[in-house]
């Protein structure tokens, strides 16, 4: 049993963190709420840093490497900041089989970069998803939490067009 | 909570409704909310609050209609359902209440896609608002609790269950009496429910769309578990990736807490039972029952050999009944009507109705129900309207990765666990992909290996490496390089990872490249010695995998 434990202080004056505290503390400061947090910090600030992971970990009393594995192994999580706008290609089957691939070919070609990256200006991610559920209106495209369906090539370039331009 | 208070909450929710003459229904879930219903809903309300109609219409946020391919959807009292609505038909939708219905944006209710269909699990689905716990109540929601909790003892819950004839809707079909009476007698401080809602299956939405129409059906079933096997604390594992269905949820189970249907001394008997919410993070893994349980405590959603089954010790070591969500939203209308009842639909062995997501190469994609037993064809042609694009049906896809693809001989053949079984795919969660020939076949079982391979959770060696060298194979077949000797291998690796993975998803990873090696033969066979694909897609650049 650690009786001399000290809650440590968070790794900067942010605001956010409360939030963080808030969510340990409805699940009792206990190892089992590790996900939960992470989901919470990732909420708030965008993705998982080392010192967030650090806090957390040290937190909810599990080692590092824990935290760290956990947040490694989910795919949900992101360790890097995302770029100003976010544009998510569903790969699901639905979508794989009405034109994804063509998709994912027309976004590379366009911004040079790889789904998982951000364009270097750091305007925008592109990320493929496993599936969106939105099967019906296949292929999907989420771009900045909007859904949007029966997506071609072409309206896709349109759309990424307007953030890419200055 | 007793039963004369729901009864009186059921009544005056009633009465409210039957004020209004009129009644415009818009479909709220995530398929037509990404066709964008909510501005649709919007100038509906509007359009309503400036004829000053609003005492006799009302304008209601519904759950899925189903035919999510031409949504927005709109139905309105006098029973005429409206397609791809805009909010420049908010006017001539109104009119047509009391006057002509909008001929050009009529969807007709009387073809096969509609009135093929048997709808248990969806009977609320686009006709109650979801984020009202009254409209649930109005629709004899609750009731079924009620009279669990004040008339019947755990054993006759199970019992009911156990006639229903109610197999686990996640995939593999486990009679849920069975298990229910697993959990009830195993031994345990506490004991847990959870609800597995982390449908990770590609092409899959139909637990979304229940938790998104419907959620309250889920923590009623849930709650009848709960009874059933004693237990006091339940968790509900929903992808992080459905912000509406979590949001619903949240609501929904607020509202229970205020009503006392959850939480402690539920409707005046000793009976407490408590549900939280645990957001999965993307993982398919987290699908399989001890993957799932592991990441509910907190750690890498990573599998553990069977038994223990979690029926003895589960969640933080205690019994724990795990059911998928469209298993939980049958049990409501099992105890309401009797188990005798569900088990006159259906065939012998599968009873009931089954939800499938239907999408992929036909006319009608979207959320279907279905009693089991019925045929392939029908599926495909009657409720899915056949092929668009003139095209040639080539296969069907069920089970997503862990499935395999029926091709047409197997079209006449009955929808069920063992018929899909024997022809060499599975049940699954329900999506159902259907395929024409522009579809390559050894292409789509590279599609699902590479999923199994980023998806191997790396615990056990024969799906880990197995996966990804299963993998390479089929990218040397797609690219035109392969020789006879690979495609042996190939199928030398099918058997291994079969026999010798850890948990369902090694076991069944191999599924869609045995069921395609089996009948789509010849389509390998183009592709390693005549050096050609029949469906053009392989080799050529756009079938590149970003590195």
């Amino acid at each position: 049993m650690i009786t001399d434990f000290a809650k440590p202080t968070p790794p900067n004056q942010d605001k956010r963190w409360r939030l963080v505290d808030a969510t340990m503390r409805r699940l009792g400061q206990q190892s089992r709420g590790l996900i939960e947090t992470l989901h919470t910090v990732q909420e708030a600030f965008g993705y998982l840093d080392e010192d967030a992971l650090r806090y957390v970990a040290v937190s909810l009393r599990v080692p590092m490497s824990r935290a760290y594995g956990v947040a490694t192994f989910y795919h949900f999580f992101t360790l890097k900041p995302a770029g100003e706008h976010t544009c998510v290609i569903c790969t699901g089957t639905a979508c794989y089989i009405k034109g994804a691939p063509q998709l994912v070919d027309s976004v590379q070609k366009m911004l040079h970069v790889t789904p998982g990256e951000t364009t270097a200006d750091g305007k925008v991610s592109v990320l493929t998803a496993r599936c969106l559920g939105s099967c019906g209106l296949a292929p999907a495209v989420v771009y900045d939490k909007e859904v949007a369906g029966k997506v071609s090539p072409q309206t896709m370039r349109e759309r990424l067009g307007r953030w890419v331009q200055p | 909570m007793t039963p004369e208070e729901l009864e009186q909450i059921a009544e005056s929710e009633r009465e409210a409704q039957k004020r209004f003459t009129h009644r415009v229904h818009v479909c709220v879930a995530a398929g037509c909310l990404s066709c964008q219903s909510q501005p649709l809903k919007d100038a509906l309300d509007k359009e309503v609050a400036q004829r000053g109609i609003g005492e006799r219409c009302q304008v209601k946020g519904v759950g899925c209609m189903g035919l999510c391919a031409e949504g927005p959807l709109v139905s309105t009292s006098r029973g005429t359902m409206y397609k791809r609505a805009t909010p420049a038909d908010a006017g001539e939708i109104l009119d047509s209440l009391e006057g002509q219905e909008v001929s050009r944006l009529v969807c007709p209710t009387d073809v096969p896609f509609f009135a093929r269909q048997k709808k248990i699990v969806l009977e609320n689905s686009g006709v109650i608002d979801p984020e009202k716990i009254e409209d649930y109540i109005a629709a004899d929601g609750y009731r079924a609790l009620i009279r669990v909790l004040t008339e019947m003892t755990p054993l006759e819950v199970i019992d009911q269950i156990t006639k229903s004839g109610l197999r686990g809707r996640g995939g593999a079909g486990y009679p849920t009496g069975l298990k229910w009476s697993t959990v009830s007698k195993s031994v345990g401080t506490k004991k847990y429910v959870i609800c597995n809602a982390d449908e990770g299956d590609p092409g899959a939405f139909m637990d979304r769309s229940v938790l998104e129409s419907d959620p309250h059906r889920v923590i009623e079933g849930m709650l009848i578990a709960a009874y059933a096997v004693g237990a006091s604390e339940g968790y509900i594992y929903v992808r992080a990736e459905y912000p509406l269905a979590i949001k619903r949820l949240k609501t929904a189970i607020r509202q229970a807490e205020r009503l006392g249907l959850l939480g402690s001394d539920i409707c005046s008997t000793r009976f407490n039972f408590r549900i939280d919410l645990r957001l999965g993070a993307g993982a398919f893994v987290c699908g399989e029952e001890t993957a799932l349980i592991a990441s509910v405590e907190g750690k890498r959603g990573t599998p553990r050999p069977r038994p223990p089954y979690p029926a003895m010790e589960g969640l933080f070591g205690e019994p724990t009944l795990i059911n998928n969500v469209e298993t939980f939203a049958n049990v409501p209308p099992i105890i309401r009507n009797g188990g005798e009842w569900y088990a006159r639909i259906g065939t012998e062995k599968s009873r009931g109705t089954k939800v499938f997501a239907l999408a992929g190469r036909v006319q009608n994609t979207g959320l279907v129900e279905v009693p089991m037993g019925i045929t392939l064809r029908e599926m495909v042609y009657d409720i899915g309207g056949g092929i668009p694009d003139g095209k040639e049906f080539k296969a069907v896809q069920t089970g997503g990765p862990s499935g395999g693809c029926l091709p047409s001989e197997f079209l006449d053949m009955p929808v069920d666990y063992e018929s899909l079984a024997r022809a060499g795919s599975i049940m699954g969660s329900g999506g159902m992909i259907v395929m024409d020939e522009s579809s390559c076949m050894v292409d789509v079982a590279k599609y699902f290996m590479d999923f199994c391979m980023t998806e191997s959770c790396g615990k056990c060696v024969p799906c880990r490496v197995g996966t990804y060298q299963m993998h390479r194979l089929l990218d040397t077949i797609t690219k035109l390089s392969a020789t006879p000797k690979d495609l042996a291998l190939l199928e030398e690796l099918c058997d291994l990872l079969k026999n010798t993975s850890l948990c369902g998803l090694g076991q069944s990873a191999p599924n869609p490249v045995v069921s395609t090696l089996r009948s789509f033969a010849e389509e390998y066979k183009a592709h390693v010695e005549d050096g050609k694909c029949p469906a053009g897609v392989c080799g050529s650049a756009k079938n590149e995998e970003p590195a």
